[in-house]
């Protein structure tokens, strides 16, 4: 026998048709790498999931909130507004001078005006004690500021003398518990002709909605005072000239659109007392938290993987390989703890439904928490890239 | 004639070192560990770089590695030299041109052993039909078509470094630089390695230096390169193996290597013929 030695022995070259690609690996090494340390991944995703929830409760709590302040403002199918001058917000009403509703009428633009009546009452309960209500009084024809997801009643039921619409979400607070209870207001009789479902104040005080006439009787207002005009222009109309023109015949009140006094109440309320900084801080501490601690994480993981990085810029890997496999694990570690975080969010919001706190999700709150999470693992990966940086890919061989 | 063309010109020279010098620390503290080294790796031949501790081996093969900058000198790798490159123009010339195996493997232990041999691919950026058949059949040549999803950690040593240099073929590099193959491995293992590099090496395409202090090694080299404190000691040819021509083929083998290379079981083995 002799020995006959391949001496070429090339590497094996595939048969078989098909157009040969780019082979990727980093994404599966990021991903094992990450699910290597079960521990590590597990700490990292509960500091999304915190972050995630306390970020999603906090926004949502701002946009809840910023709802319920312009929640009347919202219903009301207006194109300005003549206001009292320095109006803060809507729930914090005083009243016009008079007659403001004649001068709108004969502005020319002007299609329809309707007068508000809105003020604090005294609401006695049935049963004994007192407490603050907000009236809101309007002459709920279409279009106008009326009470809205009525559950029990109808709007007609408040033509009945004495009828008012209240919440059921406030019965506790108002001392009734179905329709037909009576209170007074103002010591004045007034009776539940309508219950509506879900329609709260971020005052806290209840919403008690009359007809226009009642609430004036109510409030002592004589027959011409209000606390708004709410005035609709004609189709085509120029809204800027016309209230140019009604800023000129209503001095010392103030004309402004449905949006601009939105904005304001919902200003005043979040920012002027500092509910909203509140809000807003808190997600930002959230979003610290969840940074430190997916930095934490990832710096560890790196450090237990620098032998492989190294091997893999001995291998001849440009840095920017090995910056990807670190950053796909962040961002592996952002989808998974958002995705846990999303729906532990959705829970949290389903259980506070019915209790006082206003938590909203929406679909552009979801797509921003995700954006912010991806961010947020993203500037957590720099402190491991900053570490690979300074790998010696020479620390590979023995010395 | 610049280097570049000068090493055009000479086909079977795949690598080549000149006047490396290489200083580390400075002022009283400075150590010169490489004096001048002059040296060139050819194709189709298994050079070893032997030498006592501290004698500039590991940073000299850091140096061919294109992963150290000499402070002094030129070095080629594939005709392409290394001078003024950075950090990434050197990962550069190691990704296309250079295949490590080292000491202690460096296996991915996360990556099955197909795995690691594809993650050799992606990083030199190959381009294959199937990665995985492309795998799989680069650990079919070192005799490990059978590991092929077992991860590192159920590897044996010997297996290890097979499945290392497998991974050191991946994408076909010109050179491979292997840091003390068999340190880590038993009698049996061992040879078993240096008959696959000695196989690996009969590729007339591809240079193989391997640094060891091991001399059970030294049967299996075309090549023996001695460093001594920092120079060049000495060269020789065991078993009077004759130089290389320029096709890179030699004439005759030393016998001692067809029993473990066929051990091996791959495509890197021995047939024999009635």
């Amino acid at each position: 026998m002799q020995a006959n030695v391949d001496t070429t022995a090339p590497l094996p070259v595939e048969s078989g048709a098909g157009k040969p690609k780019p082979v990727k690996m980093a994404a599966k090494l990021a991903y094992r790498n990450l699910f290597h340390d079960r521990l590590s991944l597990t700490v990292t995703l509960v500091g999304i999931v915190f972050s995630v929830v306390l970020v999603a409760v906090q926004c949502g709590l701002y946009i809840g909130n910023e709802r319920l302040i312009a929640a009347m403002v919202d219903k009301s199918e207006g194109d300005l507004w003549i206001i009292p001058y320095g109006t803060k917000s809507f729930d914090d009403p005083t009243f016009l001078m008079g007659h403001e509703k004649y001068a709108v009428l004969s502005t020319p633009g002007v299609e329809s005006a309707e007068d508000l009546v809105v003020g604090f009452s005294a609401w006695r309960k049935p049963g004994g004690g007192t407490t603050t209500v907000l009236l809101v009084g309007s002459d709920h024809v279409e279009g106008s500021l009326k009470p809205y997801d009525i559950v029990e009643g109808s709007l007609n039921d408040l033509r009945a003398p004495d009828a008012v619409a209240v919440d059921d979400s406030y019965f506790f607070d108002l001392g009734v518990d179905k329709l037909g209870d009576s209170a007074e207001v103002n010591n004045m009789r007034v009776k539940v002709g309508a219950v509506t479902h879900g329609i709260r104040s971020f005052t806290t005080l209840p919403y008690v909605f009359a007809p226009l006439e009642r609430a004036r009787k109510l409030l002592n207002a004589s027959a011409n005072q209000s606390s708004y005009t709410l005035v609709r222009l004609e189709p085509g109309a120029d809204a800027k000239k016309v209230r140019e023109a009604l800023e000129v015949r209503l001095k010392d009140r103030e004309v402004l659109e449905q949006a601009e006094f939105r904005k304001r109440s919902v200003d005043y309320w979040m920012w002027n007392t500092g509910a909203g900084a509140a809000l807003v801080a808190g997600a930002v501490l959230g979003l610290i938290v969840g940074i430190v601690i997916v930095a934490q994480t990832l710096y560890s993981s790196t450090k237990d993987h620098l032998n492989e990085f190294a091997t893999l810029r001995a291998l001849g890997a440009p840095a920017s390989y090995v910056y990807k496999v670190i950053l796909i694990q962040a961002l592996l570690s952002a989808v998974i703890g958002y995705g846990v975080g999303i729906v532990l969010s959705l829970l949290v919001i389903r259980a506070s439904k019915d209790s006082s706190l206003a938590i909203v999700m929406t679909p552009g709150l979801a797509v921003l928490l995700f954006l912010l999470t991806l961010g947020m693992c993203a500037i957590a990966a720099v402190s491991a890239i900053f570490k690979v940086t300074r790998i010696d890919p020479a620390g590979v061989f023995s010395r | 004639m610049s280097a570049t063309q000068e090493a055009s010109t000479t086909p079977n020279v795949l690598l080549e070192a000149k006047g490396i010098f290489q200083v580390f620390g400075s002022g009283g503290g400075e150590i010169t560990v490489l004096k001048g080294i002059d040296l060139q790796l050819r194709a189709g031949e298994l050079t070893l770089l032997m030498g006592p501790s501290g004698s500039g081996k590991t940073t000299l093969l850091s140096i061919l590695g294109c992963i150290l900058t000499p402070t002094e000198g030129d070095l080629e790798v594939a005709g392409n030299s290394t001078a003024g490159l950075d950090a990434e123009g050197l990962a550069n010339v190691r990704r296309k041109h250079v295949g490590f195996v080292f000491q202690g493997y460096n296996l991915f232990p996360t990556m099955t052993a197909t795995e690691n041999v594809m993650l050799a691919l992606d990083v030199r950026s190959s381009l294959v039909v199937n990665p995985v058949n492309h795998a799989v059949g680069a650990l079919d040549a070192v005799g490990l078509a059978h590991r092929a999803t077992t991860f590192p950690a159920k590897l044996s040593g010997g297996e290890k470094q097979r499945v290392a240099i497998a991974r050191a073929l991946a994408g076909s590099p010109s050179v491979i630089l292997a840091d003390e193959p068999t340190a880590a491995l038993d009698a049996e293992n061992g040879r078993a390695v240096m008959a696959l590099l000695s196989e690996v090496a009969k590729d007339p395409t591809r240079a193989v230096l391997a640094v060891t202090h091991d001399h059970r090694t030294i049967p299996y080299a075309d090549r023996i390169i001695k460093i001594e404190d920092g120079y060049i000691a000495g060269e020789e040819r065991p078993g009077g193996t004759p130089d290389k021509g320029s096709n890179g083929h030699s004439e005759e083998k030393p016998k001692v290597k067809t029993t473990e290379a066929k051990a091996l079981g791959g495509r890197y083995r021995i047939r024999r013929h009635a």
